[in-house]
């Protein structure tokens, strides 16, 4: 081969591979500017400034970053089981996880909403919901775990859910499937979808004082798919609206047959006229089952309870609680701002993105301004909700949040960027990319009456090439932008566990201040606790052996035991005696089917364990807690069934007598 | 050596702790910017300057301090002269004053940081005492409860 021949085949190749490279959507090189790092960079040992409650998807957990840094601070076991922290193997917290399935180990978590008072995030929880088997999770923000989970009858896919009032009056759950309500035998066919399938929406009810949930009432709709929701604030306080697709009441190939219609719907619901209502006693009692499972922070245990009967409100009977709204071509997001004034409708297959007017919305309804009815509910006319349209904002509109500064900023999953536009005259001010499709977004504050409008992030689900290969399963992300000046800037990226959907953000000090250390001794009313050494034992109940054991630095109490036979049901009841913030004892067991414990100090927790075979079973501290951890250690002596040895426990008779005395 | 050198890292380790309240580089500097010469090693440092104690035992008090003891302080202190994990509290009200004593107990970290008797106790225990929240009263109660031990009547 000649030599210019080689160079000019040299040539192309690179032609080639530099070409192939500027093909790539939006190369990141130029979407980053120099000063970034330094917006994002928190020195080691201070403090973010924000907290980032971002949901974990199909990991089922929610997940607490620090911003601006993107830190991962903690993973909060919610609706799937965590061997790490014990949850859902310890027996204490086994209950959490039941259903009227039974134990159901996994779900699939879209949606962080924090509580609010007059509008604003007070800080006290926040919630999630189960996207596969419909449940809503409460956890509580000074301890950072989760304190309840409630079942919801009648429903199927709790996607349109947990978005609340502006009091936490209310945590909705609107079905993502309609299906035959829980009363009715529902081995039907399919396809008679239309006369035998219901969407309900599920009003539960929050105590103001400690947070605990239950079902105040449900509302049947016709049968459609919920898809998100956000409650009126401000003058529309007492509404709630969710978007709905499938209007067509398709059961099959949705993905072409739920995509018929011009326009779905946002529903808008009346919730104080069905308050009313319900108190007027027009609800019907169901005979349902569900489980309401709470944790106690006194004995640190969890209970379970099935419930047998919720009040349903029927929208079609009831005329004046439920009207829906025109939406342009299968609304998802169905955001408020925060002067309660506008409702933003994302149709995810629309070109535009319809801005509703409360107040429009209102003289509508008392004009009767409707273009007919949906199964029953009254349909208002298009231009009679509609504030105006943002035009070509760009591909697939989603999600939209607000700065509270008049500016709406909406995600557009199908061109992969964040738009912002002002609300009032509907004009497109800036765009940015985002790598790679972006679902939901998040200002801190963003679906309250008070944002705090510094930082925007947003939650990619696809992220190809941004991160360092880790096979076919890459990680998910988030990307954060600077949207305090005019322009939005990206400042970083962040790979997130699970998958990303909603997210919540709140100024660190709002949450940080009310943060427990440790859960005193004193007040531990756990049934198994050991509050000393001198109260640990063990105790055989037929072939339940109880141990109750203390854990300090850096021993257990008893840690030798002997007389444990083949068929035995043991319980290690482990306590804490620690007083101090950050010290945790493990406790694991050779052999153990479900996981270890993780106790906080102050805290008691046991671990279940049916030895297999006769032998010597070590247990030990897996948490390391000072500089004899490794020494945290003892045995168990596990012996044939209808053996003789009998059961006796001990800590430090093993040394010599001089030295040590027996306890 | 080694011993010293363990001493060392579990030392330095107490700087990495940090203050538990506020940002923990404030805590690094507090301690740094904390004058050494005022130190008083027979009273400690804490909020207890002068104990008021009577010859005579309080059995009130020293039944309390049992209490506490019983759950917060014997999984590592005997009564007797033996150390387990912690020292023996025979002769304890003997070796040190009650302000020692009581700031010991609810200001660990910091004593154990910069007494010279703290830090000689640490490099033969190896294990940092853990604070273990006690209150005003609960560290008098305790102290007459060491009394009490000590063949005080």
């Amino acid at each position: 081969m000649k030599k210019n021949q080689i160079s000019v085949l040299a040539t192309a190749a690179f032609t080639l591979l530099f070409g192939m490279q500027s093909c790539k959507p939006k190369n990141a090189g130029n979407a980053v500017s120099a000063d970034a790092a330094a917006k994002a960079y928190v020195a080691p040992g201070k403090y973010d400034s924000y907290y980032n409650f971002v949901s974990g998807g199909f990991s089922g957990q929610m997940a607490v970053y620090g911003l601006p840094s993107g830190r991962l601070l903690r993973v909060i076991p919610a609706f799937s089981v965590d061997p790490e922290k014990g949850y859902g193997y310890s027996e204490e917290t086994k209950p959490m996880l039941n259903t009227s399935h039974g134990f159901v180990p996994w779900d699939d978590l879209h949606h962080p909403e924090m509580s609010q008072t007059n509008g604003e995030i007070d800080g006290r929880w926040v919630f999630g919901n189960a996207n596969n088997t419909p449940r809503v999770v409460r956890i509580d923000l000074t301890t950072f775990r989760t304190a309840e989970i409630i079942e919801l009858p009648n429903s199927a896919g709790n996607h349109s859910s947990p978005f609340i009032t502006e009091n936490t009056e209310y945590v909705v759950a609107g079905t993502r499937f309609s299906v035959p309500p829980d009363n009715v035998n529902g081995d039907v066919p399919i396809n008679t979808y239309k006369q035998n399938f219901k969407g309900t929406l599920s009003f539960i009810s929050v105590d103001k004082g400690d947070g605990k949930m239950e079902i105040a009432f449900q509302i049947q709709c016709p049968g459609v798919n919920f898809d998100l929701s956000h409650a009126g604030k401000g003058k529309s306080h007492g509404w709630f609206f969710f978007s709905c697709y499938n209007t067509e009441q398709a059961n099959t190939l949705l993905e072409v047959n739920a995509s018929q219609r011009d326009k779905d719907f946002i529903m808008a619901v009346n919730w104080k006229k069905a308050e009313e209502y319900l108190k007027a006693g027009k609800g019907r009692k169901q005979a349902v089952k569900y489980a309401s499972n709470r944790y106690n922070e006194k004995t640190h245990t969890a209970t379970s309870t099935i419930k047998t009967q919720v009040i349903v409100l029927d929208a079609k009977e009831l005329k004046d609680i439920c009207y829906m709204i025109p939406c342009p071509k299968s609304p998802h997001g169905c955001d408020v701002d925060p002067t309660g004034e506008y409702i933003v409708g994302s149709g995810k297959l629309a070109a535009l993105i319809p801005v509703f007017s409360f107040d429009k919305i209102i003289k509508a309804i008392a004009s009767k301004d409707y273009i007919g009815e949906y199964d029953g509910i009254p349909v208002i006319k298009y231009e009679a909700a509609l504030y105006g349209e943002v035009k070509k904002p760009g591909l697939g509109p989603l999600h939209t949040e607000f700065d509270g500064k008049g500016n709406a900023y909406t995600s557009f999953f199908v061109s992969s960027e964040v738009v912002k536009w002002n609300i009032k005259d509907l004009k497109v001010l800036d765009r940015v990319p985002t790598y790679y499709s972006v679902g939901h977004i998040c200002i801190p504050g963003g679906d309250s009456k008070k944002p705090s409008p510094k930082y925007l992030i947003a939650y990619n689900k696809i992220t190809k090439d941004r991160y360092l290969p880790t096979g076919p399963e890459l990680a998910q992300s988030a990307q954060l932008y600077d949207i305090s000046g005019d322009k939005m800037q990206l400042i970083l990226d962040f790979p997130t566990i699970g998958e990303p959907h909603y997210a919540q953000a709140v100024e660190a000090e709002i949450i940080r201040k009310n943060s427990v250390k440790f859960y005193k001794i004193e007040e531990n009313e756990n049934k198994y606790v050991s509050k000393g050494e001198g109260t640990t034992k063990v105790v055989r109940e037929g072939n339940k052996v109880h141990i109750y054991m203390t854990a300090i630095r850096s021993h257990f109490s008893p840690d030798n035991i002997e007389g444990i036979k083949m068929g035995d049901e043991v319980y290690f009841h482990v306590t804490n005696l620690e007083q101090d913030w950050d010290v945790p004892h493990g406790f694991a067991v050779k052999g153990a089917v479900n996981s270890e414990l993780l106790i906080m100090p102050g805290e008691t927790q046991t671990l279940k364990w049916s030895p297999d075979r006769v032998g010597m079973f070590p247990i030990y501290c897996t948490d390391f807690c000072s500089a004899l951890h490794q020494e945290m250690q003892g045995y168990v002596r596990v012996s044939p069934a209808g053996s003789s040895v009998p059961l006796t426990y001990s800590l430090g008779t093993n040394l010599p007598k001089e030295t040590v005395k027996t306890k | 050596m080694k011993r010293f050198f363990l001493a060392t890292i579990i030392l330095v380790g107490i700087y990495s702790c940090g203050n538990q309240d506020g940002e923990p580089s404030s805590a690094t500097v507090k301690s740094e910017s904390t004058d050494n010469n005022s130190y008083d090693p027979n009273r400690g440092e804490g909020k207890f300057k002068t104990v008021d104690v009577s010859d005579k035992l309080n059995i009130t008090m020293a039944d309390k301090g049992l209490k506490i003891f019983s759950v917060k302080c014997s999984s590592c202190h005997k009564t007797t002269a033996e150390k387990l994990v912690g020292p023996g509290w025979t002769g304890v009200t003997k070796r040190y004053t009650a302000p020692w004593i009581m700031n010991f107990i609810t200001n660990t970290d910091a004593m154990i940081t910069k007494d010279p008797k703290a830090q000689a106790q640490l490099e033969i225990c190896l294990v940092r005492m853990p604070n273990q929240n006690l209150s005003d009263d609960d560290a008098r109660n305790l102290y007459e409860y060491m009394r009490k031990n000590d063949g005080v009547k």
